[in-house]
């Protein structure tokens, strides 16, 4: 079998100190393996958004090992994690971040900004990534007057500018009602099938949990296996 | 991020909150403009005393009078008695009225004269004529110039004095024109003038003298100026009838040295005349310790503006850290993005940088049309008594360093704020509600 695209090996953090000391993750193991969708499933103070956060190098695990492609995360230098984060993930938020002044287009354009891609080209992929969420004609619109609907759609096409290898999705739908959510799953799920973008859920929505390959449950900052995908419906 | 993008993303967020913004580089505006008004006044006031003295041709004489041990500080009390200082003269122009100095005598001239490097040594007389008058239009006082240099004068018509020859000349300024009887500083040109001295007897007499020119006002005093046969026909009148026990003292004299001489070897006659007792200064001494006295009341108001422009400064701060503040979140999804912290530092330092560019730019530009028109108008009205005095210059290169220093004070207001963007964790950054 291939190399995990990412592989946690007991993996712990802790945030505070002496009697204010909270264990958000208490040691948990995952394999994620290129072009699977993984939901990480959880009750909110559970763990999950930090095992995401770890997982997405956003933040470096207290105990435990990462690897990210099979190389240590440690031994990653600063520029080359944000290199990563730049170019193989693309990060999708329920509060959608998007600067609310700013056209949809700039909005879109931001991480290839980042990753010092000139003018030209910017504004040819950030449209090519519009025109596959169908937003091509909101791209001069100001970001706070879409919908909400339109915002994550907006905010999926940033996190497919650079073309990902892995998307990171914090509770993607939770923000919209049934049928956009409806809407929003889809788009996701056929960018996992037909690109091969590996897809990492963290939701609390049993439904949204269900239509991914596999699911983890985390609870109280340990992975719970007790509960099983027949629990997804619990 | 491109260089290029980080300074189009500072500049347009520097736009985002137009009100905060615009109040910083008020604040700013005011520095600079001060700034650029006080260095404009500086340049302006010192290329006029240039203009003023540039022209002067004696590059090779000092004016040597002796090292002042006997001018003692206030509170020192009297100085104890020594035949051979005895004769104080009062020292003239530019010191401290009441105050004087030891006079130089006739050994003193030789042990001058005898000086390596010195070709020639010529006591400064002043002569005091009682009145003026041409061609019988009255008498009025005589203000004698009292350089005690041979200087090129700023002429308004006419041509500079011959300090040789036997011809009594005279450079009259501008202001005695119209009290004499001239209809115009051309018309002054080559007419005689009646002086009046009196000799020590007490005698009145009269000495003709040519107009040689007319000098414009200056700056550093006004007044008729003698070329010297006239002084020495004046002076031999002053001493007709004097005792010849009486001494005579001289305030200072005017040594003359190589014209070719390097500044190490002026220093070293310099060093050598002081070592015998007596202080010798050029010309370029003379107007250094001028414009010193410009330069450091320049420099005052230079402080003041510093200062305003470092009040500016914590305005900067403020504005950036409510600006880091606002955008917490947009710095995380940034960072989480894969910018880097050094990106974000260099992204808000340009904000700050630019805010300060932008204050400073509209400050001197501001100041630049303001000033020019009140050094105009200026020029026209209160100062037109003298004339080639532009109050206000603005030099491009000073005008480029006050914006480098703006610029310069509000990239260090900056640091701060951008340090506080760029330590900034995304996840803390992005949870931030």
């Amino acid at each position: 079998m291939s190399v995990p695209v990412l592989s946690a090996h007991d993996i712990g953090k802790s945030y505070g100190r002496g009697s204010a000391r909270f264990d958000a993750l208490r040691g948990v193991s995952v394999d994620i393996r290129a072009g699977e969708s993984v939901a990480i499933v959880g009750k909110s103070g559970s763990g999950k958004s930090t095992l995401m956060h770890l997982l997405a190098l956003l933040d470096n695990p207290d105990s435990g090992v990462l690897l990210v492609d099979g190389t240590d995360a440690k031994k990653l230098s600063r520029s080359e994690v944000n290199r990563l984060r730049n170019q193989d993930f693309g990060f999708v938020f329920q509060q959608f971040f998007l600067t609310a002044n700013a056209s949809v287009l700039d909005n879109v354009m931001l991480p290839l900004k980042i990753a010092g891609v000139g003018a030209r080209e910017r504004k040819a992929r950030g449209m090519a990534a519009l025109e596959q969420l169908e937003l091509a004609d909101k791209a001069k619109s100001k970001a706070m007057n879409l919908s909400g609907g339109q915002k994550q759609r907006a905010v999926i096409a940033r996190a497919l500018v650079n073309d990902p290898k892995v998307i990171f999705a914090d509770e993607p739908t939770g923000n919209l009602d049934t049928a956009t959510g409806a809407v929003v799953e889809d788009i996701l799920f056929s960018l996992n099938k037909d690109k091969g973008i590996t897809l990492i859920v963290v939701t609390h929505d049993p439904e949204l949990a269900a239509r991914c390959d596999r699911q983890i449950f985390i609870r109280d900052g340990l992975e719970d296996t007790t509960i099983g995908p027949a629990g997804a419906h619990a | 991020m491109k260089a290029i993008d980080i300074v189009k993303e500072a500049v347009s967020n520097s736009f985002r909150s137009k009100l905060r913004t615009s109040l910083t580089v008020v604040a700013i505006f005011i520095g600079a403009f001060t700034l650029t008004i006080t260095s404009a006044i500086g340049t302006g006031v010192s290329s006029y005393i240039d203009t003023q003295l540039s022209s002067i041709g004696a590059a090779d004489v000092f004016t040597v009078s002796k090292a002042g041990d006997a001018a003692t500080a206030a509170g020192d009390g009297p100085a104890a008695y020594d035949p051979k200082n005895a004769t104080a003269v009062s020292s003239g122009q530019g010191s401290r009225p009441g105050t004087t100095i030891q006079a130089l005598a006739k050994d003193d001239l030789a042990a001058i004269a005898a000086t390596e490097g010195i070709l020639k040594v010529d006591p400064s007389v002043r002569v005091s004529p009682d009145y003026i008058e041409y061609d019988g239009h009255g008498k009025f006082q005589v203000n004698v110039n009292p350089s005690a240099t041979p200087t090129t004068a700023d002429l308004a018509a006419g041509s500079q004095l011959r300090q040789t020859g036997d011809a009594g000349q005279v450079l009259l300024p501008t202001s005695y024109l119209t009290s004499l009887g001239f209809a115009d500083a051309e018309a002054a040109v080559g007419r005689s003038v009646t002086l009046a001295i009196t000799d020590y007897t007490g005698t009145q007499q009269e000495v003709q003298a040519i107009v040689a020119g007319v000098q414009n006002e200056t700056i550093l005093g006004s007044g008729v100026t003698f070329n010297q046969p006239l002084i020495d026909q004046m002076h031999a009148i002053e001493v007709t009838g004097r005792p010849a026990s009486v001494t005579e003292g001289y305030a200072t004299a005017i040594a003359r040295f190589d014209a070719k001489a390097s500044p190490e070897q002026i220093s070293a006659i310099k060093a050598d005349l002081k070592d015998q007792g007596y202080t010798a200064q050029t010309v370029a001494d003379q107007i250094g310790a001028f414009q010193t006295v410009v330069n450091g009341i320049i420099g005052v108001l230079n402080a003041f503006a510093v200062i305003a422009l470092i009040a500016a400064g914590f305005g900067i701060i403020n504005t950036l850290l409510m600006s880091v503040q606002e955008r917490t979140r947009e710095i995380g999804l940034m960072k989480a993005m894969g910018m880097s912290g050094s990106r974000v530092y260099a992204l808000f330092s340009t904000e700050a940088v630019f805010i300060g560019f932008l204050g400073s730019a509209i400050g001197a530009l501001v100041a630049i049309g303001l000033g020019t028109l009140i050094s105009n108008i200026l020029a026209d009205t209160v100062l037109s008594g003298l004339p080639g005095l532009q109050v206000m210059q603005f030099a491009p290169s000073s005008i480029a360093i006050i914006i480098a220093v703006v610029m310069g004070i509000a990239f260090l207001a900056g640091t701060l704020p951008a340090r506080r963007a760029a330590r900034q964790n995304p996840i803390d950054a992005l949870r931030y509600e």
